[in-house]
């Protein structure tokens, strides 16, 4: 078998990253066979605003009782694809820490609290611009036991649906100014500086809302075409 | 032209945000296809199970066509995190060929803990050899690796094992 450690796609994270062990026995060692777009389904799963819990991107008000405890923050972006047209009522799904860096998740055992009007989750969907907004808290920074006194810079994680099959990504958005981001193994996997500054969101001081929350823009530009297929494989 | 944004992994806690859909059966309109179930395990290069893996299936209807635009939300497409023996199951319809020269197939698609990069795969059926052979997504794929894309019909299913390393690794496209 032909042993090489190229990426899926150019310009991201090689599959194998000997700084991230998790990766060490899961990574295909082969290199990924390309497939041309016209051997590519030119379709994606769609979805409807039926689908979607009511205030499924207010992450901040879906206990009743309460709200969410944290800096508020209003996020917002555009998803294009590479032509820069818009992707369109794209799904987008959301997870994250609460404020304080723990996650609704049995698997979390990090000894911080949870918050009892917080889960983490929402999804959204892109308007015919390609835009999309949501409503959150600033999630924290968290240990986990990649390496000795290993943190996770504050992150939301995000997974986009696109018009078409090859669209489907799924990363994490971070905040400027991180200073445990050039610590990661994860986001210093992506080779480029330039391709891990796109993870960043930028701080958007026109969208922050007045005695209310920070904003900050995050856009994404998926793989594939946003056009409207004439056929499909 | 924009350089698409980089992917990175699932992570351990992708459950939080992708388990509110989770779907199978498959609903077609019809022609549906014949019902089918497809399970396999996914396995790590030792071999182990990966028992916290995300496994989303697309694929077209028994005519062959993929769901339109107005079709029902989530149609043709299937999403389940795998038990603690690594193994999913999907009961859903056999896709009919989408193009004359196209063999059924279901596209895979994995996420977990990691993974810097979604994986994708094809799952073709055994019973299908004619058209596998000339099938031009199988033909990229080096003639001893493409067993591995061949799901083997057994008495409860097709089967469809997911070797993210090791002698038996599954093959991987880039798309
Ligand atoms: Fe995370």
């Amino acid at each position: 078998m032909k042993r090489v450690a190229r990426p899926a796609t150019r310009g991201w994270a090689p599959n194998q990253l000997p700084a991230y062990p998790s990766s060490t026995k899961r990574a295909p060692q082969a290199a990924a066979i390309a497939l041309p777009p016209q051997l590519l389904p030119s379709q994606g799963p769609r979805w409807g605003p039926e689908q979607l819990r009511a205030g499924a991107g207010d992450l901040t008000t879906q206990v009743p009782g309460g709200t969410a405890q944290g800096q508020r923050i209003l996020v917002h972006g555009r998803v294009s694809d590479a032509a820069g047209r818009p992707e369109a009522h794209a799904l987008i799904e959301l997870w994250q820490a609460n404020a304080a860096g723990r996650y609704l998740h049995a698997a979390d055992q990090h000894a911080a609290p949870l918050d009892p009007y917080f889960i983490g989750a929402g999804q959204v969907l892109t308007d015919a611009q390609g835009c999309y907004e949501f409503l959150s808290i600033e999630p924290g920074a968290y240990p986990w036991g990649n390496h000795p006194n290993g943190w996770r810079p504050k992150h939301i994680h995000f997974s986009l649906f696109g018009a078409g099959f090859a669209a489907r990504l799924v990363t994490q958005l971070y905040f400027p100014g991180d200073p445990l981001l050039p610590l990661d193994p994860i986001f210093m996997g992506i080779p480029q500086a330039a391709a891990r500054a796109r993870l960043v969101a930028k701080f958007d001081l026109t969208r922050t809302q007045p005695a209310w929350a920070l904003a900050y823009r995050f856009d994404v530009v998926l793989r594939g075409c946003a056009a409207t297929p004439l056929d499909a494989h | 032209m924009r350089r698409p944004t980089p992917a990175q992994t699932a992570g351990p806690y992708y459950s939080l945000g992708l388990d509110w859909w989770q779907a199978h059966p498959i609903t077609h309109e019809p022609p549906a296809g014949a019902a089918i179930c497809v399970r396999g395990q996914v396995l790590d290069g030792d071999g182990a199970p990966v028992p916290d893996a995300l496994v989303e299936i697309w694929q077209a209807n028994g005519a062959g066509d993929y769901p339109t635009r107005s079709a029902a939300a989530g149609e043709g497409f299937g999403r389940v995190s795998v038990d603690a023996e690594g193994r999913y199951t999907f009961l859903t319809h056999k896709p009919g060929p989408t193009t004359p020269q196209a063999a059924p197939h279901i596209h895979f698609t994995l996420l977990a803990r990691g993974l810097m990069n979604p994986l994708v795969t094809r799952l073709y059926f055994a019973d299908e050899a004619a058209r596998n052979h000339r099938d031009p997504a199988l033909a990229r794929v080096p003639l001893a690796r493409r067993a591995t894309l061949i799901a083997a019909l057994t008495p409860t299913g097709y089967c469809f094992d997911i070797h993210l390393q090791g002698p038996l690794e599954t093959v991987f496209f880039d798309v």
